[in-house]
């Protein structure tokens, strides 16, 4: 069976005063009807990896990949017009910065049943009815009132739901969430999580997850990336993660502050430079 | 004396059918030198009563004091509010000006504060917060989220607050930075003797900074409690052993 | 990359060292982003042109451009000593397209300056003072913007007389609205913003916020839009005079030259045919700036 994607060798790269700079360096990697996560620190090139499967690199940023296969088709050759199609339809991602992403000026209800109709024709008074089904789906208390409500005037966790809610509405075959649920509560993380999950298991979603949460990634996903420097420095079975040998990974997971040991200080990363220059790891 | 006071506080906003009660009697202090914590729903006040003890959220009841000094209704808080409370936003990518560098940003502030030795505080901020100078005349555009974060609690800093509070600080943030932030916060909490009121989701950030903590739901304070009950998962509210089993860890149904 | 000169590394530099050093690097970085566009430095070498041309009218200009000769009435393109030829009263067309530039230059000018700032004060002390400020001032702009452009400025000019500076006032007093409404929306979407919540937490009052922190972002897309603007507001200019109610004869404002020109529009085109083409290549050259300017000031403005 051919995986639902498959990443070869991408490179991202972006001109700059002193140079070329390479944001992500060489990642392959392939993806079936699972959850995948990607964990690195900032600047490692998470988002970039997954906005580029989306070709949403702006210019000067430059995309190449010897392929990203989607099915088997391969979307570095398509035109524009026929990745707006795939974006949205195929493809759904959920965009780092909620509050960037929703339109300041217009109300929750009104973004909601606008993007319901893009994709189902259908009435208005149906899209309303789905947009507060989705907003219910999502936790949201009292969505009648949401729906009149403005972005400003939501919570940080409550942007971040309605972006969520946002991205499946077409039913996508392959959902990128780029830190989804960065600011939302554990309990209410958990109910957002279980969506994600029901739509891999049920119908077969496949499931790019972004996160600097390690010990949620370990929990929730099948396996993961580790990125640092534009690279995968690691890659394992994600029950597996809190056995990592790499010294980044390792890193990472010993600066987690924890609820069941208390710690005076907590550890800092120190970085060694030989990290960025070893190539990409292929995930098997 | 509590450092910050809060008794029977309502907040609400809008009115008529939009009016939303985004916080209900809520009641608690923390001494002073103390950290306090604040977690919780989603959507459940926690950043709205830091606004509206701010005066960034104008409609509300009940009495808060900071100091033992009653804050005054509405908008406005005198020069004195302004020099002991401050604040840092929950997302360092929207709290910086962009067209303002790092230099203009403290320099402003102190200005408001009426300070005239400006240069060296503004060397001796960015020094607190782990910037070396060469970040002082860089705009927002040119430093990471961590970066933008120690700038945001140098501007809170500048005043030379005794309280601070702090709105899920490293949220925005991984864990490596997260780290740096966290310790670079109890570092300058041990040194300038500060009061912390804390906000976030991580219920292990949150027993790593705090003493006390209230759990929020819904607008109301449905719990408060020590940091050991916390670590031995031995709450009394059925809603806080709901939150402690789902930060253990995602299970999946 | 070719070796970097001492000027331009201090410049490009990653740590600046100074206040100074700070905001030269950033308009220095703005003007690199700027010469990449073609289109918008071409706008630009005409509008300098225009410039050179306006200040040394007086020494390139080859006659008198009120001098009337009228044995040499109407005479051709390419007639010697008159390259553009002459009006009906014998006067170089050349020379007066050149000292045209003058009045539209200054006309430009004035309404560059009054109508935006206009525009911003009201629409953002609208946006963020909110409420029956905000009531008020919108009907006030509505009102405006329901009358045409050029109905309104004829209005104006009529109530006031006409004139040059009379004619730049209602042309400013007609543009201001939409730059209000710009200016409002973004307040609008700024005001609610974290860093503007910061500053008021250190005491700064709404003065304060509105000129220091909000102004600043509002006025890129401002410039952009006026820019934009600009052949609009110099067709009006020349329409006014068109109507007799702008620049007043002998004046060599483009627009009344055009006016004079239209009785000989048959037979003896170029009278009004060249300062037609002067409106529209200046009006280009704005356009073609405009465009290249948003590009460096609000790069996710578009598409
Ligand atoms: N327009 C750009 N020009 C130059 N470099 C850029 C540009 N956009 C992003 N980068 C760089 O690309 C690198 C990767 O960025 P990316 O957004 O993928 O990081 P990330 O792993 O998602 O980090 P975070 O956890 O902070 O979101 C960063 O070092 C960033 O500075
Ligand atoms: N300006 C506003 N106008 C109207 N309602 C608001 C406004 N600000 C907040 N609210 C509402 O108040 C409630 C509490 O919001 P608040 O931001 O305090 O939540 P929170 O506990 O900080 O949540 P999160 O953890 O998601 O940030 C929410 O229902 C929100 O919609
Ligand atoms: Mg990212
Ligand atoms: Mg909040």
């Amino acid at each position: 069976m051919t995986p639902l994607l498959e990443v070869e060798d991408l490179w991202v790269r972006f001109p700059t005063r002193t140079g070329l700079f390479d944001a992500v360096r060489g990642v392959s990697f392939k993806l079936g009807r699972e959850r995948l996560g990607i964990v690195g620190e900032s600047g490692s090139g998470k988002s970039m990896t997954g906005r580029s499967i989306l070709r949403l690199i702006r210019p000067p940023g430059q995309v190449t990949a010897a392929h990203i296969r989607l099915d088997g088709e391969d979307l570095m050759q398509h035109s524009e017009a026929q990745m707006r199609k795939v974006r949205g339809q195929r493809i759904s991602m959920v965009m780092q910065d909620p509050k960037f992403s929703l339109n300041p000026v217009m109300s929750v209800g009104e973004q909601l049943i606008e993007a319901w109709r893009v994709h189902k024709k259908g009435s208005r008074a149906e899209a309303r009815r789905r947009a507060l089904d989705m907003l219910e789906a999502v936790s949201i208390r009292d969505p009648e009132r949401v729906m009149r409500a403005h972005p400003h005037e939501l919570s940080g966790g409550m942007g971040q739901r309605i972006m969520i809610a946002m991205m499946l509405i077409p039913d996508p075959e392959l959902l990128i969430a780029d830190e989804p649920t960065s600011a939302l509560d554990v309990s209410v993380q958990a109910q957002v999580l279980q969506i994600m999950d029901r739509l891999v298991q049920d119908r077969g979603m496949g499931l790019i997850f972004i996160s600097h949460d390690l010990n949620l990634v370990a929990d929730f996903c099948d396996r993961v990336l580790i990125m640092y420097a534009g690279r995968v420095v690691e890659t394992c079975a994600a029950d597996k993660l809190h056995e990592a040998k790499h010294p980044y990974t390792r890193g990472l997971l010993n600066s987690l502050p924890r609820l069941d040991a208390p710690q005076k200080r907590l550890e800092v990363l120190r970085r060694d430079p030989a990290w960025a220059q070893a190539p990409s790891v292929r995930p098997s | 004396m509590s450092a910050l006071f809060f008794d029977d506080v309502s907040v609400w906003f809008g009115e008529g059918r939009d009016r939303v009660d985004a916080v209900r009697h809520a009641s608690f202090r923390v001494g002073h030198g103390e950290s306090f914590g604040l977690v919780g729903e989603s959507g459940s006040g926690k950043s709205t009563i830091m606004r509206a003890l701010t005066g960034l959220a104008p409609d509300w009841s009940g009495r808060m004091a900071v100091n033992g000094n009653p804050v005054p209704r509405g908008r406005h808080r005198n020069r004195l509010f302004y020099k002991s409370v401050q604040m840092v936003f929950q997302d360092p990518y929207a709290s910086l000006h962009p067209r303002q560098s790092v230099d203009q940003v403290l320099s402003e502030t102190l200005h408001l504060h009426g300070f005239r030795d400006i240069e060296p505080r503004i060397v001796r901020l960015l020094d607190d917060v782990g910037l070396g100078p060469a970040f002082r005349f860089r705009y927002p555009h040119q430093l990471s989220g961590g970066q933008r974060q120690r700038v945001a609690i140098a501007r809170a800093l500048a005043p030379e607050p005794s309280i601070l509070l702090l709105d899920e600080p490293t949220s925005a943030l991984d864990v490596s930075v997260q780290a740096e932030i966290l310790n670079l916060l109890t570092d300058l909490r041990a040194e300038h003797k500060l009061t912390f009121l804390m906000v976030s989701h991580d219920l292990a950030v949150v027993a790593h900074m705090c003493e006390r903590i209230a759990v929020m739901q819904a607008g109301e304070i449905v719990e408060v409690m020590g940091v050991d009950e916390m670590r031995a998962l031995t709450p009394a509210h059925s809603y806080t052993r709901k939150l402690l089993q789902a930060s253990l860890g995602y299970t999946r149904g | 990359m070719t070796e970097m000169t001492g000027l331009r590394a201090w410049l490009l530099t990653d740590t600046p060292q100074s206040r100074g050093q700070a905001r030269l690097a950033s308009l220095y970085q703005g003007w690199l982003a700027f010469r990449r566009n073609p289109m918008a430095m071409f706008g630009l070498a005409i509008l300098i042109a225009l410039l050179a041309i306006g200040a040394l009218a007086p020494w390139i200009a080859p006659h008198d451009p009120f001098y009337q000769d009228l044995t040499a009435r109407l005479q051709p393109l390419g007639t010697p000593g008159h390259p553009l030829g002459t009006d009906s009263l014998g006067r170089d067309i050349l020379s007066r397209l050149i000292y045209g530039s003058r009045i539209t230059l200054y006309i430009v000018t004035l309404v560059a300056l009054i109508a935006p700032l206009a525009g911003l004060i009201v629409g953002t002390v609208s946006g963020y003072l909110g409420g029956w400020v905000d009531m008020v001032l919108m009907r006030i702009t509505d009102i405006f913007l329901a009358f045409p452009r050029l109905v309104l400025a004829l209005a104006f000019v009529a109530a006031l007389g006409a004139g040059i500076e009379n004619a730049v006032l209602a042309i400013a007093l007609t543009a201001w609205p939409p730059y209000a409404r710009i200016a409002r929306a973004e307040t609008l979407t700024l005001r609610n913003a974290d860093f503007i919540s910061a500053v008021r937490l250190h005491g700064a009052g709404p003065i304060r916020i509105i000129t220091r922190h909000i102004w600043p972002l509002c006025i890129s897309s401002l410039i952009v839009r006026v820019t934009l603007d600009m052949a609009g507001i110099i067709l009006a200019a020349a329409g006014l005079g068109f109507l007799g109610l702008g620049a007043q004869p002998p004046s060599p404002e483009w627009g009344a030259m055009i006016s004079e020109g239209r009785r000989f529009i048959l037979d003896h085109w170029w009278v009004a045919t060249m300062p037609g083409l002067a409106i529209f290549t200046v009006s280009l050259a704005f356009n073609l700036l405009g465009d290249g300017l948003r590009d460096v000031l609000d790069p996710k403005g578009e598409k």
